[in-house]
């Protein structure tokens, strides 16, 4: 009896430690220390399911203490692996294997149903039948962002067409062979069950192949939401309040930055889910006559940057491809040397997740004050002398606001036209993720500066060294 | 129909756990500055690593002699596992490098 009243507050402590926690990670000054409180949530609620007393089995404990130290030693691992331009891969890679993970744990649960070794009343089987489900979607869903994030696969190369209705029709269709084994209870067959969990895994491949690169963060975020709630109903399996409690907060929390993403690009979640961006949209209007585009000499970009008054950089992607983080760093500190004023203009959907930028840039030591939302940036570039453009693309097109006919038309951008002078670093003049091209370009303000960004600024630091 | 009614008022009390911690959730995390997006995702990754109860639950409650369920239900203790500790450990690892040049 005490045993169970000690798990049973080890739960409460595991509970009240996650809302605790999460509520200190959206706190810059307290958020290493949420993260830590969260931790020993888990680790409470662990030892409090290891004392809790069982009603059947065998305990297995030597099995379950095989699979914590194995997983925690190979998590670990992973974490400190991994480099810091990985980490969408990684934050793709963990949302899959809790979807994984929750999906294996309902099989087995329907397996026992069906071979009688598990009753569950009618209504019960609504749960292990969502948990695959959504499990499911989390985790090939999540598999596939790994793989597009790494560059495996290409964004368009697996798209059918008319893909979006093919989506419905394949959604359909597990929601009726979801209801029909609901209804039918245990007369229905354990295969039948695996046909439903097949066909949701295929949903969560289906689901992320039309979205593509500069829609990376909403699907991460959707995939994060995912995963939280396939723990929740894992944990209703067992009519686990702590799992439900969990599995709900994390639910809540990948919502959350989902919309927060979307407003970023002024589009819906819907809009993004059936794809506006990439392939659909038709091809953007490019040649219209006389544009010229000015390249300018490391020489002079180095001069011009040294005196000017205050300089922004615009990080994207590309800076995160050519790991160029530390190399601006190098550059900022040498301007700031100079009495040059140098911020960051920081997009919200700049890179492949939310926040992407500021953690590449953390890792650089670049001080987060630096570091401007769209709005403060946006008033620091108009009165700005040089904006430094690294491998940003979408989030600094004009076509944004004056181009109706462009796919992002709407999408709040950074107006890094109104600086005195623009400056592109750029690999090529190919056209951005989302395949649009970019007025930005041929603004007679622009100048582009053709190379490997870290390459380039490497040579900018050689020549701001050499005034 | 009656299925879902039932559904419904066999699990009553948890639904209202259900709303009241989405409630919750949303007014905690509502007000997150855009430099903690990726920790706040990744600390909230891990959470959803409690999925680890749900495989100990899963192995505890079998019989040793139960291959299928022993062997999946280690997977499960494993995948939660890793989504738990390396969520949590790259979360920390991140956030170190934020603290350490605020001063």
């Amino acid at each position: 009896m005490y045993l169970e009243f000690i798990s049973q507050l080890g739960y409460l402590i595991g509970s009240v430690c996650f809302v605790w926690g999460l509520k200190l990670l959206s706190s810059p000054d307290t958020a290493r220390r949420g993260n830590i409180i969260a931790a020993v949530g888990m680790a409470a609620a662990i030892i409090a399911i290891l004392l809790a007393p069982m009603e059947r089995g065998d305990n297995n404990f030597a099995l379950i203490a095989g699979g914590l130290v194995l997983g925690g030693g190979l998590g670990l691992f992973m974490a400190y692996k991994v480099k810091m331009t990985g980490m969408p891969q990684m934050v793709s890679i963990l949302n899959g294997l809790g979807g994984a993970s929750a999906v294996v744990i309902a099989t087995v649960e329907m397996s026992h149903y069906y071979d009688g070794s598990r009753p569950m009343s009618d209504s019960q089987l609504l749960i292990p039948l969502a948990t695959l489900l959504i499990g499911g979607i989390a985790f090939t869903g999540s598999l596939l962002a790994w793989w597009k994030l790494e560059e495996w696969i290409n964004d368009n190369a697996l798209t059918l067409p008319k893909h979006n209705i093919f989506n419905l029709l394949l959604l359909a269709v597990i929601v009726a062979l979801g209801v029909w084994l609901f209804i039918q209870g245990p007369e229905a067959s354990f295969g039948l069950a695996m046909l439903f969990m097949g066909l949701s895994l295929l949903y969560g491949f289906s689901f992320v192949i039309p979205i593509g690169g500069a829609d990376m963060p909403v699907v991460i975020s959707l995939l994060n939401s995912f995963s939280g709630l396939s723990a929740a109903a894992a944990g209703l399996i067992y009519g686990n309040n702590f799992m439900l409690v969990g599995g709900i907060l994390v639910g809540a929390s990948g919502t959350i930055l989902t919309l927060l993403m979307c407003n970023a690009m002024n589009r819906s979640l819907l809009n993004v889910l059936v794809g506006g961006f990439g392939g659909s949209s038709g091809p953007a209007k490019a040649q219209q006559g006389d544009l010229v585009i000015r390249e300018v000499s490391l020489n002079d970009a180095a001069i011009q940057l040294f005196y000017s008054q205050s300089v922004v950089f615009v990080p994207g992607y590309g800076l995160a491809v050519a790991q160029a983080q530390k190399v601006v760093k190098e550059v900022d500190e040498i301007l700031e040397k100079n009495g040059v004023d140098v911020k960051y203009a920081i997009h919200p959907v700049a890179g492949r997740m939310p926040g992407h930028m500021n953690v590449l840039l953390a890792e650089a030591d670049v001080p987060y004050p630096k570091l401007l939302d769209l709005e403060e940036a946006n008033d620091f570039i108009a009165n700005a002398d040089v904006a430094v453009i690294i491998g940003a693309n979408d989030v600094v097109n004009p076509a944004a606001e004056d181009d109706p006919s462009s796919p992002i038309y709407g999408m709040p951008v950074l107006q890094v036209w109104k600086a005195k002078h623009v400056i592109v670093l750029k690999r090529s003049m190919r056209a951005g993720y989302a395949g649009i091209d970019n007025m930005l370009f041929f603004h007679p303000r622009n100048k582009m500066l053709f190379g490997d960004a870290k390459d380039t600024l490497g040579k900018l630091v050689g020549e701001l060294k050499g005034l | 129909m009656d299925g879902f009614i039932q559904f419904f008022q066999d699990y009553l009390l948890l639904i209202y756990l259900l709303i009241f911690t989405i409630i919750l959730g949303f007014e905690v995390i509502s007000k997150v500055p855009t430099v903690l997006h990726t920790p706040l995702m990744s600390g909230a990754n891990a959470i959803s690593g409690v999925v680890v109860i749900g495989g100990i639950l899963l192995v505890r409650q079998s019989e040793s002699e139960d291959v299928l369920s022993m062997a999946l239900g280690m997977v499960a203790i494993v995948l939660g596992m890793i989504n738990a500790v390396g969520g949590f450990a790259v979360t920390d690892r991140m956030l170190e490098m934020f603290k350490k040049k605020k001063k």
